[in-house]
């Protein structure tokens, strides 16, 4: 697999692959309850899956057991259908892209040289690696420039974004990160996650993402496992399932007792513009009322509303008005979804 | 005092070969300590265990005294080139394995899971991510080792290995007091010498990122300043 040359910009060459959990059980020496608990659950291919729960869930060891920086014993995981016990270990880990908290980039090699590891063990090129590095750049939005840089020269959201750029290399199918924005301030934070979202559109991976942060797991999961004490699955499913429809008082209390204001975030303005009554009727009875851009989530929108205390507010697209969409029109849209 | 400078002038040519042997046997020794150490050092830094055997055989033989390692090496195998050499490696020795384990055994270890997590054998995370990142400790080590080692060859006189400038310091009688302070200032500076050369080449291997790192976090400079000359 470690053959697969990426030639597109992108690197959309290699296709990305599902993960299978089929009955995965871990168990520390010494430990009576396992780290993680008869774990079933697909990652269908290029979606992301995060993995939350509370310390001692097995967040993190079932993330680990992808690319068996941890071992299990019984059960068994497969990528593409492949079980990983069946592929020699390093040779697995360089096809799956891994992104810590800690980003852990090497302070003695420049950010080509880190970006550049993996593909220069695997022999490529000179100019094949210098032509990565710099896409790769481009594609997390740093200057070229910083190629001859080294980390310690870095921000701490730069030195992650290496981290990206670096997982990346060789177009691994599937991804593993592992907190990997937990340790940005919140700025940073935000930006970078909306910019991996953006990346992600680009580039299909696989991806298994643990986090702490709910809000973040509903942000960034096409689909969210909740896991409990003693590594045992309560709920995976969408975002919006979770949130409708949690299984039971445990995912309920995780996923917050404002689950309704969340999943406002899950929708855009411009979703519920359309559907709703006279969104096409440019000559609102609203003409007052504050504009929302189409792409803002239903949240901002309320958030909005609220603010100005107007009846509606007003969304626009790049300055063109789509229509109004009142507070009945926002419940509506959150409270049928449901059913 | 102008006995001590005309010493100098007057034997010129017997301390230019005392010293150039003097020299040769600490570099011979010290190699033979870091060629030991290092190997070692590093895979026990890697593997992250027996540090606590690491660093007691460490401590035990660095309190040692060299007269008794040479004394005893008299019983096992003599007088000679052989006996001072293995009492220089010993004094040598822990001091760059303690510094080149823990160099090793501290880098990061975010950095170094980074590395297992994106396929880097054990092999290329020692070569390639641990050692690199430890070569200022290591280096530090060995400057420290050099300095004991060069103030201490002198007693190759006592384990019977002639033409060090042991041979001046040990006789007082045969040399006066001017000579052996001649002597002793010539190690001293042997010392220091040998610890800005070595210096030099330290920050040549040093790589550029981990300077930088450690301008950036002094706190993490974690090298210890050698220890002053232990002259006779």
């Amino acid at each position: 697999m470690s053959e697969t040359t990426p030639t597109s910009r992108t690197g959309t060459e290699r296709p990305a692959a599902d993960i299978v959990f089929d009955h995965v059980t871990k168990r520390y020496p010494g430990q009576q309850t396992p780290a993680l608990d008869d774990l079933s659950m697909t990652v269908p291919a290029g979606e992301t899956c995060c993995l939350v729960g509370p310390s001692g869930g097995g967040k993190t060891t079932a993330m680990k057991l992808v690319n068996r920086l941890i071992d299990f014993e019984s059960g068994d995981i497969t990528i593409g259908g492949q079980s990983i016990r069946s592929v020699d270990v390093t040779t697995l880990r360089r096809d799956i892209g891994y992104v810590i908290q800690q980003v852990g980039l090497f302070p003695h090699m420049t950010i080509a040289g880190n970006i550049g590891v993996i593909p220069g063990l695997l022999g490529w090129s000179r100019d094949r690696i210098k032509k990565r590095t710099d896409e790769l750049l481009d594609l997390v939005r740093l200057d070229r420039s910083f190629a001859s840089r080294y980390p310690a020269q870095l921000s701490g959201g730069q030195q992650q974004r290496v981290g990206l750029a670096r997982a990346l290399a060789v177009d691994p199918p599937v991804m593993l990160m592992d907190e990997p924005f937990g340790a940005l301030d919140p700025i940073t934070r935000t930006e970078i996650q909306d910019e991996f979202l953006n990346l992600e559109s680009e580039i299909s991976k696989t991806v298994i993402f643990v986090t702490h942060d709910i809000d973040e797991a509903i942000k960034m999961g096409d689909r969210i496992a909740v896991l409990r004490q003693g590594g045992v699955l309560a709920q995976y499913g969408t975002a919006d399932e979770l949130l409708a429809h949690p299984a039971d008082e445990y995912v309920a209390d995780f996923v917050g007792a404002d689950r309704g204001l969340k999943r406002l975030s899950l929708r855009r303005m411009r979703e519920v513009v359309a559907g709703g009554d006279g969104a096409s009727n440019g000559a609102s009875p609203y003409a007052d009322a504050p504009s929302v851009d189409a792409d803002a989530t239903l949240r901002i929108g309320l958030s909005t509303l609220f603010a100005s205390g107007a009846p509606a507010v007003q969304v626009t697209d790049g300055g063109r008005l789509l229509g109004t969409v009142t507070l009945d029109q926002l419940q509506d849209a959150v409270a049928g979804s449901s059913s | 005092m102008s006995s001590y400078f005309a010493f100098f002038g007057d034997n010129a040519a017997l301390l230019a070969e005392l010293t150039l042997v003097h020299i040769l046997l600490s570099v011979f020794a010290l190699a033979v300590a870091v060629v030991l150490a290092i190997p070692l050092g590093a895979w026990i830094g890697h593997l992250h265990r027996f540090s606590f055997a690491v660093v007691s055989v460490g401590n035990v033989l660095r309190s040692l005294p060299t007269l008794a390692i040479i004394a005893i090496g008299l019983a096992l195998y003599g007088f000679g080139i052989i006996n001072i050499t293995v009492a220089l490696v010993i004094l040598g020795f822990p001091l760059v394995l303690t510094n080149t384990f823990t160099a090793v055994e501290g880098v990061d270890p975010g950095t170094v899971e980074a590395a297992r997590g994106m396929g880097m054998t054990g092999w290329q995370i020692l070569t390639r991510v641990e050692l690199p990142s430890a070569i200022p400790l290591i280096s530090s080590g060995i400057r420290t080792s050099w300095v004991y080692i060069v103030a201490t060859a002198y007693l190759a006189t006592f384990a019977g290995q002639q033409g060090t400038l042991g041979d001046i310091i040990s006789n007082i009688e045969g040399y006066g007091l001017s000579g052996v302070l001649a002597a002793a200032t010539i190690s001293i500076l042997l010392a220091f010498a040998g610890d800005a050369l070595l210096g030099l080449a330290e920050r040549a291997l040093t790589p550029t990122g981990l300077r930088l790192l450690a301008e950036r976090t002094p706190a993490a400079d974690a090298e210890p300043a050698p220890a002053a000359p232990a002259a006779a």
